[in-house]
């Protein structure tokens, strides 16, 4: 065997390795959760790195918190609406930021992205000020308010992109053959922004998900928590007895769906990533 | 000024200025007004939910208005941020606990997204060649990134767990420690843990950036430097890494105004503990917890300077990218 | 009834100014072709009447009313663009319902449009299909349907043929012209291309840097160019110019003298100009006849020869010009580059035009009649 053979082996051998390592580091986590929360209380404690149980106690236990299950039912309701807002506000706003031409609109713009840079906390207090006068403390819908706050701004970045992507001579048809901006909006771009929309409705209803500090800061009970608070409060006998078969459980059942929606639509995520950061 | 014979009024840059008024057609004018018809939600729901808000935290910051009696908050100047005071300086700014917090977000951010753009490069190289099963290891460093915070700040905690944890497990039979250590716990750990799983988490974010600026990378230079016999070593730091450094600076400023806020993770991970506590953390205890929203809104704004220098900064540089083209 | 007037219409986008002082008759029924090299304005223009940008001065009249502040709808005019824009989320009968949709048509008078249209263009069969599913031929039909479909007073084009291939071009130029023969509307054409120009308009506009370098038929461009720009511009290959020096003015028979062609006498009016003036000779490639006769005097060497089948083209090298000489010769041409030839000038189809570019008046009026 040659020596340049020998190479070329190896260092296939090496990036093999690599590929497994980056997989096994990014994966792991996840799967030692699942492992977990399979296993029942007896033996939570022994370390095993492979599925050598399956009890779905913890899951039954989790699922019998009325608790819980509300919270699943909070998240998902806060998720879609916030994502049903964002994609209108911002397909209406991505038409006048991406194919008109007024003055003001770099200031637009401008404000759009220093919003999606605002720190949560910076709008805290004003926001619970906010909340509060709306009556909507301790409610679904002053989450929903609130996390427009990061899904709106990226939602108009990324749709604006897209937007500026449809040929001009498409929209000057639509107003030769009498449409409306509003019209030309509808019926002519909306049904060619659907991947677009897509996109974006994925990363929001990741956002609205996964968001954490409005939610531990603007709902008071368990029965108006989103699932990301249930599970940062389940608590057992005493902070050094945390049930973590159930943490796990109730880990697991909330990133499985996320999981599949990453992995169906990887493609759409990452070109929304990108669209929204690169082009930006 | 030269002009395209197709340019079109969709085209930004197509030409300078807007029409002149009274002389633009009713589709123009049309246009115009239903652009903004069509802003004025969006830029109402912002207002609503950041300017107003932001505006009220300025004014709470120099007031001495808690969480039970914030309309009846009296204006107290800049008590919050200093006040010489029986001999002594009191307030944010003299306050260790509040540099202590500042300390901690820059050495976290600095450290995170540093290791988050190296280990991001390695992923996107190894993403970037060819290979078997190439989308499917793409969505499974993915998975991170798509996990809750609060699910993986629990996970990495359970894993890190100082008794049952599977990491001092692996550490110990691999012999690299004798003992179990307490990740969460040890003062001088504790950061480290964070650092970890926001590394964790936040890489594939980087990685994908970069990936799909090497996947814009013109082949030929590459052929160029292959047929002079560079080696890879040098073709990466000479060729590629100049290449995507302009996507690399767009991941490293988002993931650095991501962490210099940071708060859910090391909430759930670490609690208050002062060893890991950042300015969000620090100032949504003074708001919640303390109930002090003076005092914590002077924190926030802050906090919101600093971000917002930082963004200014940033949008400085890509002001161009701003004009209009994309 | 649908005429169309501009009446020093102009455009300027900022500080450029796009449409100088544009004035123009269009007669109902005609067809009118802008022309120019890129950059000329053409399209603007085109755009200017359609409605999709605003006229800076000027004003612009269809059927007698001024229409400068009225949308593309409200002026009666449907257009073709250059990719076609089809909506290509709709079938071909929604495209081209669409406009009749949204000028609140009853279901039942959109649908006897739509299938009018369609049998007008050959689309029955089409009707159902996305654009995606049709060849670039259809699709061009579909944008022409989608135009006509709301009946406009004017058809506008602009550069619809520019993204089709060689061949399908000449089939799409020709149903066009058969089109517009058939429905007798009022076209307005906007090309790069001279030969699109000469066959399809009844009346050719010629742009440069905005302002109308000529207006006239085909054939009047062809044989009378004011300008040497408009001489150049139409006809291919173009014209030959030459540097000659006015030797003798006069009415009808004036002399001019080229080191290379020798003595001169045009039919041109030079009356009033100064003897020694120098000018350009504009002539025509099938206005030279290649002979080896007699005079030597005036040889230049063949430099090229290009076999086209039905014809061939005969370069010549002209010292101290920067271009060849082209000469339209018959296909059985015996000259072959090296040699040389004596170049003839029919002196009754040259043109002379001054230090301006302006042509100058041409006494055979009689030549466009025959």
């Amino acid at each position: 065997m040659s020596i340049r053979l020998l190479k070329a082996v190896l260092m296939k051998i090496g990036f093999w390795a690599l590929v497994a390592l980056l997989v096994c580091y990014a994966v792991f986590p996840f799967y030692y959760a699942v492992i977990t929360s399979l296993k029942p209380s007896s033996a939570l404690f022994q370390i095993d790195y492979w599925i050598n149980h399956v009890d779905l106690s913890n899951y039954a236990a989790v699922l019998s918190q009325s608790s819980f299950v509300q919270s699943i039912w909070n998240s998902i309701l806060v998720a879609f609406c916030v994502v049903g807002i964002s994609l209108t506000l911002g397909l209406t706003a991505a038409y006048a930021l991406g194919r008109v031409r007024f003055r003001g609109r770099g200031a637009v713009l401008m404000i759009v992205l220093g919003v999606s840079m605002f720190p949560q906390v910076a709008v805290l207090s004003g926001l619970f000020e906010v909340i509060r006068t709306l009556n909507l403390y301790n409610t679904p819908w002053g989450l929903v308010l609130s996390y427009t706050i990061f899904t709106l701004p990226f939602t108009v970045w990324i749709l604006t992109t897209f937007m500026r992507q449809l040929p001009g001579e498409l929209e000057e048809a639509a107003i030769m053959d009498g449409a409306t901006p509003w019209v030309t909006l509808v019926h002519v771009f909306m049904p060619l922004m659907w991947p677009a929309m897509a996109t974006t409705g994925l990363l929001a209803f990741i956002a609205a998900w996964n968001e954490f500090l409005f939610a531990l800061t603007f709902t008071l009970t368990d029965s108006q928590r989103t699932v990301p608070v249930g599970i940062a409060l389940i608590s057992g006998g005493s902070q050094y007895e945390l049930p973590w078969g159930m943490i796990m459980a109730a880990s697991v059942i909330v990133t499985v769906p996320l999981v599949v929606l990453v992995i169906i639509f990887q493609r759409r995520i990452v070109s929304g990533l990108t669209a929204g950061a690169v082009k930006g | 000024m030269s002009f395209a014979a197709k340019s079109r009024p969709t085209e930004p840059g197509a030409y300078n200025q807007p029409a002149p008024r009274g002389r633009s057609t009713r589709v123009r004018r049309q246009r115009v007004r239903a652009a903004w018809l069509f802003l004025t939600p969006m830029l109402i729901v912002l207002a609503l939910v950041a300017g107003w808000p932001l505006l009220r935290t300025f004014w709470f910051s120099v007031t001495d208005a808690t969480l039970n009696s914030m309309e009846g908050a009296n204006f107290i100047g800049f008590e919050n941020y200093l006040i010489h005071d029986a001999g002594g300086w009191y307030g944010l700014l003299a306050d260790p606990e509040w540099w202590n917090a500042v300390w901690n977000t820059l050495y976290f951010t600095g450290v995170s997204v540093g290791l988050e753009s190296v280990l991001g490069i390695i992923v996107a190289l190894v993403l970037n060649a060819e290979f078997r099963g190439r989308t499917l290891v793409r969505a499974a460093i993915l998975i991170p990134w798509a996990i809750p915070t609060i699910v993986s700040a629990k996970i990495w905690a359970w894993m890190l767990n100082d008794q049952f944890g599977i990491l001092n497990h692996l550490f110990m039979t691999l012999g690299l420690i004798d003992a179990p250590l307490a990740w969460t716990a040890d003062a001088s750990l504790s950061m480290w843990a964070v650092i970890m799983v926001d590394v964790w988490k936040a890489t594939p974010f980087v990685a994908l950036l970069v990936l799909a600026a090497l996947q814009m990378l013109p082949s030929d230079c590459y052929e160029a430097a292959k047929v002079d016999g560079i080696s890879p070593l040098k073709v990466f730091f000479r060729v590629t890494l100049p290449l995507i450094m302009p996507a690399l600076l767009v991941a490293i400023i988002f993931r650095a105004l991501d962490a210099l806020r940071v708060f859910d993770v090391i909430y759930v991970l670490t609690s208050n503990s002062s060893s890991t506590m950042t300015m969000s953390v620090y100032a949504r205890q003074q708001l919640v917890e303390f109930q002090d929203v003076g005092y914590g809104s002077a924190a926030s704004t802050l906090l919101f300077l600093i971000i917002a220098l930082v963004s200014i900064a940033y949008l400085y540089l890509g002001r161009r990218q701003l004009g209009g083209d994309t | 009834m649908a005429k169309l007037v501009l009446d020093k219409v102009n455009k300027r986008f900022g500080n450029a100014h796009i449409i100088r002082d544009v004035s123009l008759e269009i007669e109902n029924g005609e067809f009118v072709v802008f022309v120019g090299p890129s950059g000329c304005g053409k399209s603007t223009l085109l755009r200017l009447i359609a409605g999709l940008e605003s006229i800076s001065g000027g004003e612009l009249n269809i059927a007698g009313r001024r229409v400068n502040e009225l949308a593309p709808r409200e002026r009666g005019v449907g257009m073709v663009f250059q990719s076609y824009a089809l909506y290509p989320h709709m079938t071909v009968y929604e495209n081209i319902a669409f406009g009749l949709k949204l000028a609140k048509a009853d279901k039942h008078s959109v649908r006897e449009r739509v299938e009018q249209t369609a049998r007008i263009l050959q689309l029955e069969t089409l009707l159902d299909r996305k654009p995606k599913a049709l060849s670039g031929g259809q699709r061009q039909r579909v944008a022409m349907g989608r135009a006509m479909a709301r009946e406009p007073d004017i058809l506008l084009f602009d550069e619809p043929l520019s993204n089709l291939d060689a061949s399908l071009r000449v089939q799409m130029r020709n149903e066009i012209a058969r089109l517009h023969d058939r429905l007798g509307s009022t076209v307005v054409y906007v090309t790069h291309d001279q030969i699109e120009a000469m066959t399809l308009a009844d009346k050719i506009v010629v742009l440069n840097g905005g302002i109308v370098e000529q207006v006239g038929s085909p054939r009047e461009l062809y044989e009378h160019p004011r300008s040497r720009f408009v001489a150049g511009f139409i006809g291919s290959p173009r014209m030959n110019f030459l540097p000659v020096t006015l030797t003798a003015p006069d009415r009808h028979d004036s002399v001019v003298s080229s080191p290379h062609l020798g003595k001169l006498t045009l039919p041109i009016d030079t009356q009033g100009l100064e003897a020694g003036l120098p000018l350009t000779l504009g002539i025509r490639p099938e206005h030279i006849v290649l002979d080896d006769g007699a005079e030597t005097t005036h040889q230049l060497p063949v430099a090229n020869m290009e076999f086209l089948g039905n014809e061939a083209y005969v370069y010549l090298e002209v010292a101290g010009a920067e271009e060849l000489l082209v000469c339209r010769t018959e296909a059985t041409t015996p000259w072959r580059s090296g040699q040389s030839v004596t170049a003839r000038i029919i002196t009754a189809s040259a043109h002379l035009f001054n230090a301006d570019g302006h042509a100058l008046q041409r006494q055979v009026r009689d030549q466009a009649a025959a």
